[in-house]
């Protein structure tokens, strides 16, 4: 049951990126990178991390995609629109992407003790995960809240009007 | 489901978010090939949770919460940026962004 929710989710977030990487209409593509992340948030789930697969939704979902839809339609008066007119992608891009894509799974395929390990059955609770940012984590929490602070008030001061031109 | 194959679904999500770095010339398709590449990694890092020994600091687990956080902050400033180059170029394609260029 687990095995066929996972295979599904990777199906429809593998689709789902690489549709997102190729498409032409922006908008669409910008949504169809939200399926995907959400897809990569229920692999986490079905991988036991369900903390990682929240946080996954919330911040991926919730805010980065619709921080990228904001994007695309405050910066679509350019030639086109939202539609890509003329060639979409550049096609030796895609070509080396691609065969960098084979090699590393075609690396991963080969290798046969990576198939022998088994699954832990290790649990992590949201009590548990809370208990440990705070008891066996508390400086890395402060300084990603640090991090997070300062990437605000920086992205405020990039698109900031200046007020003396 | 092994991890084996979990590392080549996250090896081929790697893959898709490189295509889209490499080969898209809107710059906020360039940051979605980014965050697909730093999710692919996540991937890994609870993957091997799940496949190594137990510990009890869930080392792999909070690695990827922290690196989730940082992509946020990574995304919040990447697509200011795009904004301030909109707003100074009027475009977000990357081959014509090359005031830099000798």
């Amino acid at each position: 049951m687990i095995t066929v929710a996972f295979l599904a989710a990777a199906v429809l977030m593998l689709s789902a990126a690489l549709a997102a990487s190729l498409h032409r209409n922006l908008l669409h593509a910008a949504l169809l990178a939200a399926i995907g992340f959400a897809g990569v948030a229920v692999l986490f789930l079905t991988l036991g991390a369900e903390f990682v697969g929240l946080v996954q939704v919330l911040v991926y979902v919730g805010a980065i995609a619709v921080l990228l839809v904001f994007t695309i339609l405050l910066t679509r008066r350019e030639e086109g629109g939202l539609v890509i007119k003329g060639p979409a992608v550049r096609p030796s891009g895609v070509l080396s992407g691609f065969a960098v894509m084979v090699g590393l799974v075609w690396v991963v395929l080969r290798s046969p003790e990576l198939a022998a390990k088994k699954a832990n059955d290790s649990a992590l609770t949201v009590k548990m995960a809370g208990e440990a940012l705070m008891r066996d984590y508390p400086w890395p929490l402060l300084t990603v809240g640090l991090i997070l602070t300062a990437a605000l008030i920086g992205a405020l001061v990039l698109v900031m009007e200046d007020k003396r031109s | 489901m092994t991890l084996q194959l979990i590392l080549a679904i996250s090896a081929a999500l790697f893959g898709i978010g490189l295509i889209a770095v490499l080969s898209r010339r809107h710059a906020v398709f360039v940051l979605i090939g980014v965050e697909f590449m730093l999710a692919a990694a996540n991937l890994n890092f609870v993957a091997f949770w799940r496949y190594g020994t137990p510990d009890q600091h869930a080392t792999g687990v909070m690695f990827a919460v922290f690196s989730i956080a940082i992509a946020a902050a990574e995304a919040a400033v990447g697509l200011a940026l795009v904004m301030a180059v909109y707003k100074h170029y009027r475009t977000t394609q990357m081959d014509r962004i090359n005031h830099l260029k000798g």
